[in-house]
């Protein structure tokens, strides 16, 4: 089985280095979710991989070879791109059929792999179809087949989805996993919007700054975040990060509570608390106080944004009934839910 | 940046056409004014064409009768010129050139073209202003260097000699570059990862998602040259190398100048541009049509 191993990937341009050193194991038939903020190098790793982008410093490994120096079509791979590259003169049909310019197969073979493609994205009636003449979902379809019939080890798509309305976005996310499920291909997957990411990944890899923050499941990077960045990266709205100080199984806030907390760290560290984690009480009976300053309503649920004096942060009413705004309220957290952080790197303690 | 400029005139326009009375006739002017004037333009368009057609259907003795119709219409202008066996070998010579320099243009000028817009390399922007900076020369100053260039080679009353000067333009590199600027990287690098060569990206990828560009290019290139005169009555002094526009001046050089046979040449050289025309503009149409697809 054909696996992808990154090691110690670094991409300079010019003096100035965008990847630092990236490091990643993926198994046959994985779905790998690169994901972070703009200008993280996301795009950059994918296309090192892809062989768009000569690699500065490291290996790339595809199915047991060391793909550095070959060429794109070379590697065993197939991309889609963000704005599709599929052509406007031609239909899709040919489009599709592009995917094989290069293969050595008979013309059968060649049409039958095409129709196959296109059976499998719905897509056979338009096959004579020219590019003008289809949605924007089509399009993408187009792109997907275009991959498909080289039958790659590995799929690379670069945020293939962003061109499409909201929507569009979330069928075309379903489809894409079926598709997964289906060809059982590894993919490398790059996108900026988390969501995104925590519904199609096996892994999530989130990247800042050319540098792997955390690679790990959606439920690990969301419930044991390695550090603040991916804590407030995924999720949304973000996760409450309080200032304060731990010791003897407390933290003391710097806005004056204290919350029991289950850890033997001592100094300063930064609490967070999810907003779904984080629910309206009894002024009296909680530790937090503060005054709805505005209120969310999403239906099931109300985001209540409230001043604790000196911090401000989001919690989670209920649908019905919630705290109105300029309300007193107090808020209690699930002790379970808590995550501390070190003050000074960042890094989770645990 | 048109838009607002039309649409606020016709705001207007509309809101005094629910008023009554004497404003209504106000706003009937402007698109009357409008009309006027692009009459007059088309006038001035046509006049001289409408002349060369009235002027080669009549007899010598009409011709400086300014009348449009003909008093005596006649064809036998056109048949004098095109049973002058010296016409055929024009219209040859210019067909030939014109065609040659088209084709030559498109390939090389797209292909420079193509290079300096998508690729980088040492000096690309010095490369890309040396070319432009030959639009800077006039046809004027480099005629002779030209002619001591053909003469050493013996080129003179030459196809070739005629030709090779405008076998790529700097205009047409400048013009594709800007066109294939506007190609999405990403279209090239699919097809990089699909297989192609170099070349073959260029081939089979750019260069049709660019032909509005090319059909616009055919059009000033075969129009330019077959309309060109200086050069090649220059580098020609055999009357069976002569170009169109040159042989043509040889029905003024006898003792008078024979303005009808003149018109009915230019007629009958008209019609070349006419059918380069109405070809190449299905293209800028239809890629006008495509431009609206992106994304
Ligand atoms: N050809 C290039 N020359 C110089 N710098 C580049 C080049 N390509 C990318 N960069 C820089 O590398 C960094 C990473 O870019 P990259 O495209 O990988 O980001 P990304 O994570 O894909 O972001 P986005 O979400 O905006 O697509 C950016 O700072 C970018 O400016
Ligand atoms: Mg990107």
């Amino acid at each position: 089985m054909t696996t992808l191993i990154l090691r110690d990937l670094v991409k300079e341009f010019g003096t100035t280095r965008v990847v630092h050193g990236v490091s990643l194991d993926v198994t046959p038939g994985e779905f790998i979710v690169l994901v972070g903020p703009s200008g993280c190098g996301k795009s950059t790793t994918l296309r090192m991989i892809a062989g768009l982008e000569e690699v500065t410093a490291g290996t790339i490994e595809i199915g047991g070879r060391v793909v550095n120096d070959l060429e794109p079509k070379d590697r065993d791979i197939a991309m889609v791109f963000q704005n599709y590259a599929i052509y406007p003169h031609l239909t899709v049909r040919q489009n599709i059929g592009f995917g094989l310019y290069t293969a050595r197969l008979p013309r059968a073979e060649k049409a039958r792999r095409i129709e196959e493609a296109a059976a499998v994205l719905g897509m056979t009636a338009y096959l004579e179809r020219k590019p003008a003449a289809l949605s924007g979902g089509q399009r993408q379809r187009v792109a997907i087949g275009r991959a498909m019939v080289r039958d790659p080890a590995v799929f690379l798509f670069d945020e293939p989805l962003s061109n499409l309305d909201a929507q569009l976005r979330t069928q075309m996310r379903l489809e894409i996993k079926k598709l997964h499920a289906r060809l059982a291909n590894t993919i490398v997957y790059v996108t900026h919007d988390q969501v995104e990411a925590m519904t199609l990944a096996d892994r999530i890899v989130i990247m800042k700054d050319g540098r792997i923050q955390q690679v790990g499941s959606p439920a690990e990077v969301y419930h044991a975040p390695a550090n603040t960045f991916v804590a407030t990266f995924i999720g949304a709205p973000a996760m409450n990060l309080l200032a304060g100080t731990a010791g003897g199984g407390r933290v003391r806030l710097d806005i004056g509570a204290e919350i029991a907390v289950d850890t033997t760290a001592e100094g300063p560290v930064r609490l967070g608390i999810r907003p779904e984690d984080l629910r309206p009480a009894a002024p009296g009976a909680a530790p937090l106080r503060g005054r709805v300053s505005v209120a969310e309503p999403l239906g099931p649920g109300t985001l209540l944004h409230v001043d604790l004096g000196g911090a401000e942060v989001i919690a989670t009413g209920p649908g019905r009934g919630a705290p109105e705004p300029g309300q007193e309220v107090g808020l209690l957290a699930d002790p379970a839910a808590l995550h501390l952080f070190d003050a000074a790197t960042g890094a989770a303690i645990r | 940046m048109t838009a607002p400029a039309t649409d606020a005139p016709r705001a207007a326009a509309e809101a005094l056409l629910r008023s009554p009375g004497p404003v209504r006739r106000r706003v009937a002017a402007g698109p009357a004014v409008r009309w006027l004037v692009l009459f007059a333009g088309g006038v001035a368009m046509v006049a001289p064409l409408a002349y060369m057609l009235s002027t080669s259907l009549k007899y010598p003795f009409e011709v400086y009768n300014l009348n449009l119709i003909p008093e005596e219409p006649t064809l036998d202008n056109y048949r004098d010129v095109l049973s002058d066996r010296r016409f055929g070998w024009w219209f040859f010579n210019s067909l030939l050139v014109a065609t040659l320099t088209t084709v030559s243009n498109l390939f090389w000028d797209s292909l420079v073209g193509y290079t300096l817009a998508k690729f980088r390399f040492r000096f690309r922007q010095v490369v890309f202003i040396a070319i432009l900076s030959t639009l800077m020369i006039p046809t004027e100053m480099l005629v002779i260097p030209w002619y001591l260039m053909s003469q050493q080679f013996g080129w003179l009353n030459t196809h070739w000699g005629i030709m090779f000067p405008g076998l790529m333009t700097a205009f047409g590199v400048f013009l594709m570059r800007q066109f294939f600027q506007t190609v999405p990287d990403d279209f090239l690098e699919a097809a990089r990862i699909d297989g192609l060569n170099e070349f073959q990206i260029w081939w089979r990828v750019a260069m049709p998602l660019v032909r509005p560009a090319l059909a616009a290019l055919a059009i000033f290139v075969f129009l330019g040259n077959w309309t060109a005169f200086i050069w090649p009555l220059i580098v020609t002094n055999d009357q069976h190398m002569y170009t169109l526009p040159v042989g043509l001046t040889t029905f003024s050089v006898e003792q008078s100048v024979q303005w009808e046979l003149i018109m009915t040449g230019a007629a009958v050289s008209v019609l070349p541009t006419l059918v380069v025309f109405l070809v190449f503009q299905r293209f800028i149409i239809r890629g006008v049509v495509m431009a609206g697809l992106k994304g």
